[in-house]
């Protein structure tokens, strides 16, 4: 990147007006108008028909259908599973991200490739293994029948479904973190001679916090909002195995549009909710790049 | 969310089993992690392939030759191919707008870019379904045009545009970043136009990062399930997708069928990662190849 740009003169340069209109003012607007029609119809439009659907009854209706008991119960439940779910996968992150980022050894691409395998895989796929092990013809089901336990149709299925799902969130976001933050003040401090956790507590956690909160309601908003996997394992038992996503599910297909959408609007919240804390942890966080 | 961040660290030359290293904890780190891994995702996963390679030879091809599951191969693929191809377009326009363009609401919009990571598919479905239904704000205005949406395989190819689309302008927008504009002042100096800056500067250096985003949004709308069933018909032969025949599968407990439908899928989905790997891998030598 030599030149000019990382200059004084070349920063100026670079504002003035005019410069960045390069192709011209008919361009600039062709393009940003592209962009917004495109966006608008794909993204904007979708997000708006969420809240005028569930409101279209009025407020009094939109919170009826939030109240509802089996709403209520799909809510109990996504809260539930996420309770689980986050903080194991957040504890796993840790662990993955301590062992990749401040050791050397071998296979360790291959670990962080494995640690990725999630994200490439269908969610009907991350369901359907679970089915395969714990469900009645599984490798276990005779097993767990003999036993009474349920796991698919049931919450162990659901949380295990929505772990698998939400696997690498956190180890994604603090591996690269951690690496490119370097291991000299961990060594520092054990040189000096703090224990492992002490260093880890006060040393490094406090160096990766923005970047941990981050995975962490990256991870939160996937578990609450998983849709494919849980719905494989769930099995749909109104109000004793819906999440909040398989509740719309019920709800649209039982043509209760203002029902569907009203639950389908706090999802929406919790995803604008995850992109505001991710517009603030940047913001904080923002020397780290 | 980059999922190629990692692998851009440049790899130290052939390690031991383990270097030497002054911190403590390689252990118990190493070992939670191996074991929390495959207890919940390498084990599963051993499953299926397990079940699926015990079936008998002419019962796994007859299950995945089966006409109903080659009709949902044909739209899956072709369906995920248009929508990473839209995708490469406007999501480079809307990359390219956002990164050289000043205008109101910019940073609004470059915020809303990640909502389809963050909104939960079934919602991102039946909202898309909403607008884009013969009575819905997008839908009836096309139904004047003869033009049906939802329903159909258009409609598939609207959500899996609308899944794909953050991979896409995500990764395009930082290397249009990284274009020097220095080159550009130099080409119109030298009295290029700006179709040829546009054709000899700018897209040979955002190219790989194109095809990065091309390959990731192709790959995430392979396995997408949840924004597609509300908006396609779910019609066997026509607007069945993939993972819907192994759901439907799994609901008539046809295991075995399913098991080997998903295997077919995770062949594809390691294909894909490996592609997604190689792309990254041409890109990264052909940038350290112009720098010298």
């Amino acid at each position: 990147m030599a030149g000019l740009r990382g200059t004084a003169f070349g920063e100026e340069l670079a504002r003035r007006p005019g410069h960045d209109a390069r192709g011209g003012t008919i361009i600039k607007w062709l393009a940003i108008g592209l962009s917004l029609a495109f966006l608008a119809a794909l993204l904007f439009a979708p997000l708006a028909v969420v809240f005028a659907q569930a409101l279209e009854k009025g407020l009094g209706t939109y919170l009826a259908s939030l109240t509802q008991e089996d709403a209520v119960a799909a809510i109990r439940l996504t809260l539930i599973t996420a309770a689980i779910v986050v903080p194991l996968n957040t504890l796993f992150g840790l662990s993955a991200a301590w062992a990749i980022a401040k050791f050397e050894f071998r296979g360790k691409s291959i670990l962080i490739t494995l640690i990725d395998l999630p994200f490439a895989v269908s969610p009907v796929i991350s369901g359907l293994v679970y089915v395969l092990l714990f469900g009645l013809q599984g490798w276990f089901g005779a097993w767990l029948q003999a036993h009474d336990i349920s796991i698919i149709f049931a919450l162990p299925g659901i949380v295990l479904a929505t772990m698998f799902v939400t696997f690498p969130y956190v180890a994604r976001e603090l591996i690269p973190l951690m690496q490119q933050l370097g291991n000299a003040e961990e060594e520092a401090a054990i040189t000096l001679g703090a224990s492992g956790w002490l260093t880890f507590f006060r040393v490094t956690l406090p160096k990766v916090r923005w970047g941990l909160i981050y995975g962490v309601i990256l991870c939160n908003a996937r578990a609450m909002g998983e849709f494919g996997a849980v719905s494989v394992v769930s099995g749909h038992i109104r109000g004793l195995t819906t999440t909040m996503p398989l509740h719309v599910e019920i709800l649209y297909n039982e043509y209760d549009f203002v029902g569907a959408f009203a639950v389908a609007s706090l999802l929406t919240l919790l995803a604008v909710a995850t992109l505001i804390v991710k517009s603030l942890v940047e913001w904080r966080g923002g020397g780290r790049q | 969310m980059a999922p190629d961040r990692a692998r851009r660290e440049p790899r130290t030359s052939a390690p031991r089993a383990r270097q030497p290293s002054l911190l403590p904890g390689f252990g118990l780190t190493v070992g939670f992690t191996a074991f929390f891994l495959s207890a919940v995702v390498l084990l599963p996963l051993g499953a299926l392939v397990l079940k699926a390679l015990g079936m008998h030879w002419h019962a796994f091809w007859a299950v995945l030759l089966d006409p109903r599951a080659v009709a949902s191969y044909r739209l899956t693929f072709g369906a995920s191919l248009c929508a990473a191809t839209i995708n490469a377009f406007f999501g480079f326009i809307v990359a390219w707008s956002l990164v050289r363009y000043e205008f109101p609401g910019r940073r609004l919009i470059d915020a809303l870019i990640d909502l389809p990571f963050a909104l939960p598919t079934a919602v991102s479905g039946i909202a898309l379904t909403a607008v884009l239904a013969e009575n819905g704000w997008i839908g009836g205005w096309l139904a004047h045009y003869g033009i049906k949406v939802a329903y159909t395989p258009l409609g598939v190819v609207v959500a899996l545009t609308l899944i794909g689309m953050p991979f896409m302008v995500r990764t395009v927008q930082p290397a249009l970043g990284e274009v020097e504009r220095d080159l550009e002042d130099a080409a119109e100096t030298l009295g290029a136009s700006r179709f040829q800056i546009l054709r000899r500067i700018i897209l040979p250096s955002v190219l790989p990062a194109v095809l990065t985003g091309f390959t990731l949004a192709f790959a995430r709308a392979i396995g997408e399930y949840g924004s597609v069933i509300f908006i396609s018909g779910n019609l066997p032969m026509h607007t069945e997708i993939t993972p819907l025949l192994i759901v439907v599968k799994l609901e008539q407990f046809e295991y075995a069928s399913a098991a080997a439908l998903g295997f077919a899928m995770l062949v594809i989905s390691f294909v894909m990662l490996f592609a997604i790997n190689a792309v990254q891998a041409w890109g990264r030598r052909r940038f350290v190849a112009a720098r010298r």
